[in-house]
């Protein structure tokens, strides 16, 4: 791979890498069954140095921001190195916002470009906020059909071929890379200024555990605005010259198909997908007739005794031959992340020869914070910090539990526009992650619960309740707040998280039917995700500070001596 | 080629045997995240069936927020 130590930014280690691996394989973009495209890095270069032209002569330049909203495709990661070789910064957005939340972001950013697919911009672009945007001079968009209305914006493929070389523009380690949304669409934008060092570093710290080398394919399911798909399906495989598949479905048919067909080598998946995927193969144990299902059970029980000190691939890859076979034979580990995943799933895999790379860590602190490294596997952890990460627990109650403190290169130079949150996150160079935990005698952290008022799906996503609040504005109550259930209840547990929407009622008003439906109308307006589970009924005037803003701590502890299971109704 | 009404009925049907709910149980506008409590790659697997039935191809992303029988059958008419 490439020594990252010697490099001042993201884009000039992956024009060296563009170079040095020229004829290794890059890219493979699959839909469903059918390859659809197959790029070496000398092609992938040809690809994106047009389109790097383009921007520049679009008046793009060192420093400048470019959004990128995309699915999982290979055109997102040709986008990003056009911009990284122009000197600028990403602004990669989940694809899944509404077109309310994009432009809001959009703006907040500056970004003055945006790469995006036809289907989203035909959405974008007749939504009225696209008049805030006030930055954003061009609009380039793939995929669209022969004869669409580009509504201002340009064709992406029409970037190609012979032009004049683009000028590539270097940056120093300091100088913002990109700008990641932790969360923040609805309330107060939480945007993560990244560094090029945070990234350099991230990648050094992870490929040390997690090695990439030419060969190696990556298969790609998670869209790359994911931190653990930028890291592990992209800057980390294109440093080492290794292929990154992209599959354009999430469909399970498809994905079992892409391990087989390309001999997968690592994949990464949210604790949903995982889970989805031990189902899966348990409904097919299941099946097995009892005496095939017994030896199968005495294999399992072998290889787990026999690597219990550490993965052998090799004897797994033996004993559990077809299991691994269902995987293309060559899967080294399943990457997962973006959420807590529970002990048993992890432990599912890793009895079948599977390693599952499992963590912790947050955006403001560069994708990863911990790691699994399977010196022994344990699942009853998120593992030990990366290199060079400092991991304190502050202020440790009686049973050792504290907040997760941070500090390291690859942590964010601070949220974007907004000094004073940095400040309250950032105390001394120590991240604080709002997170709770404590280190066993082996260094392995365990998480225990959030100090913050928020939740993590199962699918990665962050939820602030105040980033949800807005759709149940004019609710006729008297005020209403919706919060995290373990914020107001601490519970010492990762799983089942959920957000509730306390209510006070005007005098005299009753909790009818009509009002359960009309929130449950409105919460069936978010995504599916982002909704809340339950209402909770609070007597008394809610705290607020001399501006007439809620008090949300005070509320919550005044919440707090309710009876948490009597006290939340379900919606 | 069949009216949104027809293809809307068909989708209801087809989920109900998908999911194992009585003739009648579901109607247009049922969020399904809701009303039959699955995540998003139960619904991938919905659209799946949903395909074959009606020998067409829906990306992820033209279902991408859709949540109700009603809107989806819009989109798998538009491709019929």
């Amino acid at each position: 791979m490439l020594d990252l130590t010697k490099y001042s930014s993201i884009g000039a280690a992956l024009k060296d890498a563009v170079e040095r691996f020229a004829n290794e394989t890059c890219l493979i973009e699959a839909d469903r069954e059918r390859e659809k495209d197959r790029l070496t890095y000398a092609e992938f270069g040809k690809r994106a140095l047009p389109l790097a032209r383009a921007i520049e002569d679009a008046g793009f330049s060192a420093a400048d921001r470019a959004g990128i909203i995309m699915t999982n495709q290979s055109k997102w990661l040709i986008s990003a190195y056009a911009v990284f070789y122009s000197g600028g910064a990403l602004v990669p957005l989940d694809y899944k916002l509404t077109p309310a939340e994009h432009w809001q972001l959009l703006e907040h950013s500056g970004a003055k470009i945006l790469i995006t697919e036809h289907p989203i911009w035909r959405q974008l672009s007749a939504h009225p906020a696209r008049a805030n945007a006030r930055n954003l001079q061009a609009v380039l968009v793939t995929e669209a059909p022969p004869n669409a209305d580009l509504s201002g914006a340009h064709r992406w493929e029409g970037f190609r071929g012979e032009t004049a070389a683009p000028q590539f523009a270097p940056r120093q380690r300091k100088d913002l890379a990109s700008i990641v949304y932790s969360s923040g669409t609805g309330g107060r934008p939480k945007g993560c200024m990244m560094t090029h060092e945070n990234y350099l570093e991230q990648c050094v710290a992870l490929t040390s555990l997690y090695p990439f080398w030419p060969g190696v394919c990556y298969l790609s399911i998670l869209p790359t605005n994911h931190a653990i798909d930028f890291m592990v399906g992209f800057f980390g495989p294109f440093t080492c010259g290794a292929s990154v598949v992209h599959l354009r479905t999430l469909r399970p048919e498809f994905v079992r198909e892409a391990f087989t067909k390309y001999k997968i080598t690592y994949v990464s998946l949210v604790p949903l997908v995982l889970k989805n995927l031990q189902k899966g193969l348990q409904a097919r144990f299941d099946e097995l007739a009892p005496g095939k299902r017994r030896i199968f059970d005495k294999l399992v029980a072998l290889n787990r005794a026999f690597t219990r000190s550490h993965p052998r691939l090799w004897l797994s890859r033996r004993l559990l031959k077809q299991v691994h076979a269902a995987f293309g034979g060559e899967l080294r580990a399943i990457i997962v992340g973006g959420a807590f995943t529970e002990p048993q799933t992890l432990q599912f895999f890793y009895d079948l020869g599977i390693p599952v790379a499992n963590g912790y860590g947050l955006t403001e602190a560069g994708t990863a914070i911990t790691v699994n490294d399977l010196k022994p596997f344990r699942a009853d952890t998120v593992g030990k910090p990366l290199p060079g990460m400092e991991v304190k627990i502050a202020d440790p109650a009686q049973d050792g539990v504290g907040e997760v403190w941070v500090r390291s290169k690859t942590v964010m130079s601070g949220y974007l526009n907004d000094p004073e949150l940095t400040a309250e996150t950032i105390v001394d160079g120590w991240l604080r992650t709002g997170d709770l935990g404590q280190f066993d005698a082996r260094g392995h952290l365990h998480l225990s619960g959030r100090k913050k008022n928020m939740i993590v799906t199962e699918e990665g996503k962050n939820i602030y309740p105040e980033d949800i609040e807005s759709v149940f504005e004019s609710l006729p109550v008297k005020e209403f707040c919706v919060f995290a259930a373990n914020y107001v209840w601490p519970k010492r547990t990762m799983v089942g998280e959920q957000l509730v929407l306390a209510i006070h009622l005007e005098n005299n008003q009753v909790f009818s039917a009509e009002l359960k439906g009309d929130i449950a109308q409105r919460n069936s307006r978010l995504l599916n995700y982002k909704r809340i589970h339950g209402i909770v009924l609070f007597g008394e005037d809610f705290p607020r500070t001399a501006s007439l803003k809620i008090k949300r701590n005070d509320l919550a502890a005044r919440l707090a001596q309710l009876d948490r299971d009597h006290a939340i109704l379900p919606l | 080629m069949p009216t949104l009404e027809n293809t809307t009925q068909e989708v209801l049907t087809l989920a109900e045997k998908h999911f194992n709910l009585a003739p009648g149980s579901l109607s247009p506008g049922d969020d399904f995240f809701k009303k039959l409590g699955i995540d998003s790659l139960q619904t991938l697997e919905l659209l799946s069936r949903l395909e074959n039935h009606f020998n067409i191809e829906l990306p992820d992303y033209e279902v991408q927020g859709v949540s109700d029988f009603k809107t989806l059958a819009e989109r798998i008419q538009s491709r019929l």
